[in-house]
């Protein structure tokens, strides 16, 4: 009884913005439309098995078990919220969420994801709320079940309210023929709906389109921003982390105790000819090092940490010729680096080097030139390497030729440890972006400059702070450069200037690229932040 | 080989264990060695002879005019290996041996790795040019070394220079020298270059080498030899025409790596030779491999090195995995614990049970005993082998003549079969055996003759009535022949009466009599000797291909962990991360984890609900928005009590680890950071996985 009550709710918002809709085709029609639908909808939800949501935990409100209705609840939130007759009570988003009625609706709520993410899409473009005052009034009837919905859907956000105008203009940017005739019949469209819940686990490819088909996305627009808590720095990042407990510690320990009585194992192989590849989720970092202290301690061995982001292919290859070979020299290129370690090995057969490589498929590591290298390094019968991966799709960085080579041995080697080492140096979109490395790499490199070459800088700053609100901003061209420079007395000619640039690209300091017409424009890869603090030091300085 | 020894310290003889792993390997990495040999060698003589024709003309210093047009041109041999690129190492190192053993010093094997322009790949050539030189003549090797690597630059002129000079060389020193070896018989041998993967090089590089040294073919005879994995037709698509047409092709076709496959199955797995043997499902596996994923006759062995090893590693018993002789030695030598894991073999438990009361308990209790049975057991198990694939190549005679092969077409299709279950319990046996019975007399000699032969040829003892039984069925089809004749007659006759017929009516009518007529009569002399042949065949198959399983002490020979195999040769790792962050369960054996799957449990590890939870989302995805679901989650877990006065700092926590659960889904590629809106990530994934 509940249930289908509660259904009824849930309609009478479904159907209000149905109304919306067919606004502009006729009143009458619209209510008898109105009515077929109303009873369609509700005998879908006579359908579902009543005992469903009872006992579910809060937390399943946000399991979606359907695929289909991904990635709307804030659009469903603000639609909710759009509900008239009902005032909106901004409270704490967690609290709320955790009303335990809200578990039992979570059913609910994915039935009608499926009948508002279809009705949002055939939104016409200008609606005008007015609702016929019959059903205005029914909405507007006391309904405690709906009162708690609506707590719901504040629970989303603060600011739904303005939100949900944005929501309903993206969404009213597309328009489709075929979506005005789905507004015009709605009863087919209604049981479309029904299939659609039906064949929830229909195939991948038809998913993925159908995410990838429109060119808008449809998200919400908050931004961390609004947030209370901003970015966290990396230190507060890190030392938050460390009073938050490590959860089934006990079973990650069991897990690499697993893992640790196949080291003897993986010795065995690797003197056999094979190389080790570890991957599985988790951090391997810890399991090779327990390794390497372990069983690697008497003999020569190079760890290699590949998620570090200015590791090369070459500072591996240096490594190996000047630590382990004692050779000093340079090389003209690696491959005459990689030639003279195979030569050094095959000469000598008592040479033996283990190499462990965390993350090879790492940024710096995964090029096709770099894999080649290591792969030939690798097949050297007397070097022994035991590597990790962790991206997904590492394992198409190489080809038959280098799998040969590699000669991997696989280990499935499931940690669950974090990757603290491994994403600490990832620029994560959430951790506040210091800067200060930049700063002060600026900051010592200009100090080296001519008084004339920083005035450039200090001009090419300005101008790019100026148009910081500019999004489109492509750039100081080259030429307004050379003018600004020229009036400011910097320069004398543009092959000073350029010569100048190109000190300034060799360090890095600035990015040159080409406009659609071919012109040159300057920009220094910086964040404004960073440019700002910088302008300071500098104007203290002068 | 202490690495062997620490882990399974507890028990003995590990060293000889190891020993006897290695020796065999040794074995069959001879063996395979060999095999890829002689099935080379027909392709190699192929090549040796153009190679030797190729520059005849120069040879004789002839000047004839179609030998000055003809001169513009190298001669080129397209070699058309196939797309297991990992076997042609190999194949291109045992070919540069052929070819300075037998036709020129100076071979040079170059690799598009190695040469992306030009100039490194006329160093490289010059390098390994005058490398082999010194080779050849090491007195003066120093210098050269230096002068290669230094000054010389490289370009043709010089090449010509060294080759003038070094040809020169071996002009000048005496004659009897030269007599003494083959290969410098000639005055001038040939410079052979070898691309190995003509597919990867640069098209400019390669246009550009085959133009320059097209000038200067008159001074130095270049032979060319492409390396091709996909098909001749690339080296037109490769080269526009004007370069083509500066090289003579000749096309060869090496083994197909399929047939190779079988050949080294069959010499190596489906003989009684090596002790070891693979179970059904590893085979099963390792051929899948090769099928589906590389068409790699290397990664095919070095599979089979892998078994190999994983058995002796894992099998304690795999001491006795030795040939026979010495496996009856080792019998006696072996200690109590080892006897005791004899009786724990399932397969030896069975036979236990199928003995008296009496030889149970001898069985069990005295070891000497044991050892005795054991000797007698593995002797069996040798004797069974033997038979098992005469008999095995006997039956693959037969149904691979069948039409549509109900039993496969390759005789490890056969083999596995066999393995897996009692083979004549099958559909496929039945119907072929059906087949069978429908050969007509020809197929059916040419195939007891075959059988014949390879009764005759095989090791076992046994078959000495078998031979004679099937000669016997020989002579009498030979004997049935005179009374074959009549019957042909009758058939003529009956034709006869068929082409008489005109109208259809009439035809169909004469044809429902002649089947008529066919069903009721009994059945030939032929037909008789026929089914009684197939009959013998049948009860040789259910005497022989008794699957491995069945018999006593097959453990210690056959490997048949195929789940290890497949893990460590051809892991998905995509998958295994799925299911870690899917199903946590599966690896943290935790109560709380325990889930009937689809829904989010709040207690798995933070990683695991920010992944579920982006599942749920599309090609973008708000970080406010999914942080605060992650919130909702994980307070949920922590329950009610959460809330009040620390709600602040927990709410930090929850957000710190909500930062270091996304990282790392974008450290594991799940997502990426977006550009198209502010604080959205892109998803990289669709699907399940």
């Amino acid at each position: 009884g509940i249930k289908v009550r509660k259904g009824k709710t849930q309609l009478t918002v479904g159907v209000k913005t149905f109304v919306k809709k067919l606004e502009n085709i006729s009143d009458d029609k619209a209510q008898e439309i109105l009515e077929e639908n109303y009873v369609a909808a509700l005998g879908i939800c006579a359908q579902d098995p009543v005992g469903n949501g009872s006992s579910v935990s809060g937390s399943e409100v946000y399991s979606f078990q359907t695929p289909k209705c991904s990635g709307k609840t804030a659009e469903l939130a603000s639609e909710l919220a759009q509900t008239p007759g009902q005032s909106v009570a901004p409270e704490c988003p967690e609290k709320t969420a955790k009303t335990p009625q809200s578990s039992s609706k979570g059913y609910m709520f994915l039935l009608l994801m499926h009948v508002f993410s279809l009705l949002l899409q055939s939104k016409k473009k200008e609606f005008v709320s007015t609702t016929p005052y019959r059903l205005r009034k029914r909405l507007a009837a006391p309904d405690p079940y709906l009162e708690s919905e609506s707590e719901y859907s504040a629970s989303c956000s603060e600011e739904d309210e303005e939100e949900q105008r944005e929501v309903s203009t993206v969404l009213s940017g597309q328009k489709t023929p075929a979506k005005t005739k789905a507004a015009s019949t709605p009863p087919p469209r209604n049981t479309l709906t029904k299939k659609v819940k039906e064949d929830k686990m229909s195939n991948l490819v038809e998913e993925y389109f159908e995410a990838h088909s429109s060119s808008k996305v449809l998200t919400s627009d908050r931004t961390l921003q609004k947030l209370r808590k901003r970015r966290l720095s990396q230190q507060t990042l890190r030392d938050l982390l460390k009073n938050a407990p490590l959860a089934y510690a006990a079973e990650i320990k069991e897990l690499n105790q697993q893992h640790e009585s196949l080291f003897y194992k993986w010795m065995l192989q690797l003197h056999l000819g094979f190389n080790i590849l570890l991957y599985g989720l988790g951090s391997k970092r810890d399991l090779l090092e327990k390794f390497r202290t372990s069983v690697l301690q008497d003999s020569i061995h190079l760890v290699i940490n590949g998620y570090f982001p200015s590791i090369t292919v070459r500072s591996i290859l240096n490594s190996i010729t000047e630590e382990v070979l004692d050779h000093i020299g340079t090389f003209r290129s690696p491959l005459d680096q990689l030639e003279f370690i195979i030569k050094r090995f095959k000469e000598d057969s008592s040479l033996e080097l283990y190499v462990l490589i965390h993350n090879v498929d790492s940024q710096m590591l995964r090029g096709e030139r770099s894999q080649q290298i290591l792969a030939q390094l690798s097949s050297l019968p007397s070097i022994y390497l035991i590597a990790s991966i962790d991206h997904i799709n590492a394992p198409l960085m190489w080809d038959q030729a280098k799998l040969s080579l590699y000669n991997w041995l696989w280990y499935e080697t499931t940690t669950f440890s974090p990757y603290v080492e491994e994403t600490s140096y990832e620029n994560s979109l959430l951790v506040q972006q210091s800067g200060s490395l930049a700063l002060s790499s600026l900051t010592h490199v200009l100090c080296s400059l001519t008084l004339n070459a920083r005035g450039i800088f200090r001009l090419l700053a300005q101008y790019q702070l100026e148009n910081k609100d500019n999004p489109s901003y492509p750039g100081l061209s080259f030429q307004d450069f050379y003018q600004q420079c020229r009036q400011a007395f910097l320069v004398n000619s543009d092959l000073t200037l350029r010569a100048q640039l190109t000190e300034f690209r060799d360090h890095k300091l600035i990015r040159t690229k080409r406009g659609a017409d071919g012109v040159e424009y300057l920009l220094i890869p910086v964040d404004d932040s960073t440019l700002t603090d910088f302008l300071e030091k500098e104007n203290e300085e002068v | 080989a202490n690495f062997f020894r620490e882990r399974n310290s507890d028990s003995e003889d590990i060293e000889l264990r190891f020993v006897t792993c290695q020796s065999l390997w040794k074995q069959i990495k001879l063996e395979t060695e060999q095999i890829q040999e002689d099935l080379n060698k027909q392709l190699f003589d192929n090549l040796v002879s153009f190679l030797r024709r190729s520059h005849s003309e120069f040879q004789k210093k002839t000047t004839t005019w179609t030998c000055r047009m003809k001169s513009r041109e190298i001669p080129t041999a397209a070699l058309v290996l196939g797309v297991n690129v990992t076997d042609h190492d190999l194949t291109f190192r045992s070919l540069s041996e052929v070819i300075q053993n037998s036709i020129t010093p100076y071979v040079a094997l170059l690799e598009a790795k190695d040469c992306p322009g030009i100039k490194n790949l006329m160093q490289k050539l010059m390098g390994q040019l005058m490398n082999c030189y010194i080779d050849v003549d090491s007195l003066e090797g120093e210098d050269y070394v230096q002068v290669s690597q230094n000054r010389i630059r490289c370009s043709m002129t010089s090449l010509i220079n060294w080759y003038g000079s070094v040809t020169k060389k071996t002009d000048s020193e005496t004659p009897s020298k030269k007599r003494t070896s083959s290969s410098r018989q000639w005055q001038s041998p040939p410079v052979v270059v070898i691309f190995k993967d003509m597919e990867s090089f640069t098209t400019k590089v390669l246009q550009d080498f085959i133009v320059i040294s097209s000038q200067h073919i008159h001074e130095l005879p270049l032979v060319l030899i492409f390396g091709i994995a996909t098909s001749p037709m690339i080296i037109h698509s490769l080269l526009p025409h004007s370069v083509s047409s500066l090289v003579c092709i000749e096309l060869f076709q090496s083994l197909s790596c399929k047939e190779h496959l079988s050949t080294i199955i069959d010499k190596l797995l489906l003989t009684a030779q090596f002790p070891f043997k693979l179970g059904e499902k590893v085979l099963q596996v390792l051929i899948n491999m090769f099928l589906y994923h590389d068409f790699s006759v290397q990664n095919f062995i070095k599979g089979f090195q892998l078994c190999i090893l994983e058995h002796f590693y894992s099998q304690p018993l795999s001491i006795l995995c030795c040939q026979l002789a010495d496996a009856k030695k080792r019998v006696n030598s072996l200690s109590h614990g080892q006897c005791e894991s004899i009786r724990r073999l399932p397969s030896f438990r069975r036979y236990v049970e199928s003995q008296a009361s009496e030889k149970q308990i001898a069985l069990l209790t005295v070891d000497d005993f044991l050892k005795e049975t054991t000797q007698k057991l593995l002797e069996d198990l040798h004797v069974y082998h033997e038979n098992y694939f005469s008999v095995l190549r006997c039956l693959h005679v037969l149904t691979s003549s069948l039409p549509k092969y109900p039993l496969g077409k390759q005789i490890r299709e056969l083999h596995c079969a066999c393995l897996e279950n009692q083979v004549w319990e099958t559909e496929e046996y039945e119907s072929s055996l059906q087949l069978a019975r429908m050969l007509n007399k020809s197929d059916l000699v040419t195939m007891l003759q075959q059988c014949v032969e390879i009764f005759v040829s095989s090791s076992g003892k046994e078959f000495g009535k078998t031979v004679e039984k099937l000669k016997k069925f020989l002579t009498q089809f030979q004997k049935l022949e005179a009374e074959a004749f009549q019957e042909q007659d009758v058939s003529v006759s009956s034709q006869k009466e068929l082409q008489k017929t005109t109208d259809l009516y009439h035809l169909q009518k004469t044809l429902l009599e002649l089947k008529e007529s066919r069903r009721s009569k009994k059945l030939s002399k032929f037909e008789m000797l026929r089914s009684e042949v197939v009959d013998y065949i049948d009860s040789l198959v259910r005497n022989y291909l008794v699957p491995a399983d069945h018999k006593t002490l097959h453990e210690i020979v056959y490997f048949n962990t195929a789940s290890v195999l497949r893990g460590h040769l051809n892991a998905a790792p995509r998958t295994a991360l799925h299911t870690a962050l899917n199903n946590p369960y599966g690896y943290l054996k935790h109560q709380a984890l325990k889930s009937d799957g689809g829904s989010i449990s709040s207690k798995a590890p933070d990683i695991c609900i920010v992944y579920k939870l982006h599942l749920e989302c599309g090609r973008l995805i708000n970080l406010v928005d999914w942080l605060e679901a992650f919130s909702t989650v994980v307070m949920a877990a922590e329950g009610p009590n959460a809330d009040g006065a620390s709600s602040d700092q927990v709410d930090d926590i929850i957000h710190a680890r909500f930062i270091r659960a996304v990282s790392e889904l974008e450290f594991l590629g799940f997502i990426k950071p977006s550009k198209q809106k502010t604080d959205h990530v892109a998803r990289l994934t669709w699907g399940g996985c």
